[in-house]
């Protein structure tokens, strides 16, 4: 808590927290709306949510490592991990649609154990990061820095935003989409054929966090083992937002990335995952008693 | 939905595949074997007594997660409680070494029920996947707690006292307090099941709200079953930090990604729900994990992960529920169509009772 001190005698680093808060934020908040697509459409919290944002970031750094400039491996990934979401539906996802809760969580944790294992056992276990080549600006005599691919990262969230909402309010698919959300069975005797809806929705959602995954190995760091954060991180905004509800979702993102940036500067870096979780919990609980006061309250 | 089973009302039960005295010849070899196990095995003494642990686990997750319907992901918190309380013990009181462990025993099944007792009541109004997601969170905020608190060694671990005795003598005392306590925890369950507390979780599982509205306190019900568990976790805690001589946070303490998830797994693989299917699945997965550890090195992880997703996938019911679904006599169930109650479309598969 000594940076506590730090904050107060120069109030000008709250402001480079809450800027970098913000601008990671808008990462965790495109691995959220997919999460919430795929909860929303097809009654499944996907587990392996994080390790498809992880998997972006091994591609993306691996077509940068061809020679792509990296501002272009964001679609790669984001192509590369639709057709990876496709196949797991069809191997796997598509026999968890109508199935219990439980059965598609842990199904979706094992898969989630076996993608991380195997990055780990192909790409090694080191951390690594892709130098975007662009450069960092300063405000205020140097106080405050942004990287520019913060900045280019948080352009781009904005931009698949808009797409997306764009998708599922015109497109004839995203149609389909919704009315799957709002009632599967109905949507089947009105013709639209579900699996082929559940399917995108699933490879859409992976490509989502394959490109969110190529914005966090230019902004930040990748290693096999960081998707539970990403999955976790996502469900805790997905929960407080709801799902679907892209403003709520964005303000959640930016509220998590802040308080992440004020936890990892006054508690060190060893507490930041333990704060992430203990979060998590706080969060559930808190929702519970608020429930519960409901409840006390129709009794 | 009948509480009792139907085999003692029908007039045409079919026979029980073992009579009493077949299945007391049973009883009587496991025993005698599981006693004369580190002898025969001299080798794989070590293997042996995980074996126990693991249907400990198996078992105290099956009474959450498959009689009350509540699926944790997260009682390996108590475990690691209970690996950490008697370690501390051990190293700050300076007691011999058996009283020691006693003691350090003893506290780690207090703190396990106090951490059970206290946020069983916060978490376990939550419903279904919330739940899971909840304890999934804490199990992982507690590892990194404790691998960041320097008082209980942090990121590098903590060593509890040192056995006084050879290193076989060693195994094999912890080898039958680990036999010990499962026995215990299966006998515990077997004779609980029985009595209207496991009427009362079954219930729970089966339709909660229908139960709420019956008058059963389920949150109760539920906090109690899940401080039972926490109560076996913690004291395996002690007898496994000496075995393994070693408690690190993440791989042996609050191993969520291998000990957390093979207790569901391992109960899943077995049939939950069932007394038997935790013992059952718990032994053929331990005996395939060891497997994919000596001849898979290196890509025994990726081995697991594909063998969870295949058994959740494939296999849901396990190897219990499967077989009583198929031969449902020998679950003492009535096969006789015509004599079938008539409520019985309500029971699938689903609602296993003790079997």
């Amino acid at each position: 808590m000594d940076n506590l001190q730090i904050l107060v005698a120069a109030p000008v680093f709250n402001l480079q927290l809450l800027v970098d808060g913000v601008l990671i934020g808008s990462v965790f908040a495109l691995a959220a709306y997919g999460m919430g697509l795929v909860w929303g459409v097809m009654r499944i919290i996907n587990i392996a949510q994080g390790e498809f944002v992880m998997l972006g970031g091994y591609v993306a750094l691996h077509a940068a490592g061809a020679g792509i400039p990296p501002l272009a491996t964001i679609p790669i990934a984001a192509i590369v991990l639709y057709l990876l979401g496709w196949m797991l539906y069809r191997a796997v996802l598509f026999r968890l649609v109508d199935r219990d809760l439980f059965t598609s969580i842990l199904a979706t944790f094992g898969l989630s154990i076996l993608l991380q294992q195997i990055a780990n056992q192909v790409f090694g276990a080191n951390v690594r990061s892709l130098d975007s080549g662009l450069g960092t600006l300063s405000f205020g005599d140097g106080q405050i820095t942004v990287a520019e691919i913060k900045l280019v990262a948080f352009g781009a969230v904005l931009v698949l935003g808009a797409a997306l909402v764009l998708f599922l309010k015109t497109s004839r698919l995203g149609q389909a989409l919704r009315a799957t959300a709002q009632n599967a069975a109905a949507a089947r005797i009105l013709g639209i054929d579900t699996d082929r809806v559940y399917a995108a929705t699933f490879a859409l959602n992976a490509g989502i966090c394959g490109a969110a995954g190529a914005l966090v190995a230019m902004t930040w760091i990748i290693h096999p083992y960081l998707g539970l954060t990403y999955t976790v991180r996502a469900f805790m905004i997905v929960v407080v937002a709801g799902l679907g509800n892209l403003p709520a979702i964005a303000a959640s993102g930016a509220a998590l990335g802040i308080a992440e940036q004020y936890a990892g500067f006054l508690l060190g870096t060893e507490f930041q995952t333990a704060f992430l979780f203990s979060l998590l919990v706080v969060i559930l609980v808190a929702r519970q008693l608020a429930l519960h006061r409901q409840r006390l309250y129709l009794k | 939905m009948s509480l009792r089973n139907p085999s003692s009302t029908s007039p045409l039960r079919a026979a029980p595949v073992a009579d009493g005295a077949t299945r007391i010849a049973i009883y009587v070899a496991l025993v005698a074997l599981s006693l004369a196990a580190p002898f025969l095995f001299q080798g794989i003494v070590t293997q042996l007594a995980f074996l126990w642990l693991m249907i400990l686990f198996a078992l105290t997750w099956d009474i959450l997660g498959g009689q009350t319907g509540y699926n944790s992901f997260g009682n390996v918190l108590f475990f690691g409680l209970g690996c950490y309380a008697a370690t501390v013990v051990q190293r700050d009181t300076h007691l011999p070494y058996f009283v020691a462990l006693a003691a350090g025993m003893g506290l780690s099944a207090l703190v396990a029920l106090l951490a059970a007792g206290v946020l069983g009541p916060l978490i376990l109004g939550m419903r279904g996947q919330y739940f899971a997601i909840c304890t999934l969170g804490l199990s992982i905020a507690a590892a990194d707690l404790f691998a960041g608190w320097e008082f209980v060694g942090a990121g590098s671990g903590i060593v509890p006292a040192l056995y006084p005795g050879p290193v076989d003598e060693r195994n094999r005392f912890f080898y039958y307090v680990l036999l010990a306590l499962a026995t215990i925890t299966f006998v515990t369950f077997r004779l609980l099941y029985r009595t209207r507390f496991g009427a009362a979780i079954n219930a729970i599982r089966d339709d909660e709200d229908k139960a709420d509205a019956m008058g059963l306190h389920t949150t109760r019900y539920k906090v109690a079953a899940w401080m039972l568990a926490a109560l076996f976790l913690g004291l395996a805690g002690g007898p496994v930090a000496g075995l393994v001589g070693f408690v690190d946070p993440r791989d042996l303490a609050f191993a969520g990604a291998t000990f957390g998830v093979w207790m569901v797994l391992m109960a899943v693989l077995g049939g939950k729900g069932t007394l038997w299917g935790p013992v059952i699945g718990a032994a053929i997965f331990h005996a395939t994990q060891e497997f994919f550890w000596t001849y898979l090195f290196g890509w025994q992880r990726v081995a697991m992960g594909i063998l969870i997703v295949a058994i959740v996938v494939f296999f849901p019911l396990g190897i219990m529920g499967g077989l009583r679904a198929r031969w449902p006599q020998w679950f003492g169930e009535v096969v006789d169509e015509a004599a079938r109650p008539a409520r019985a479309d309500e029971g699938g598969v689903g609602d296993e009772r003790v079997a």
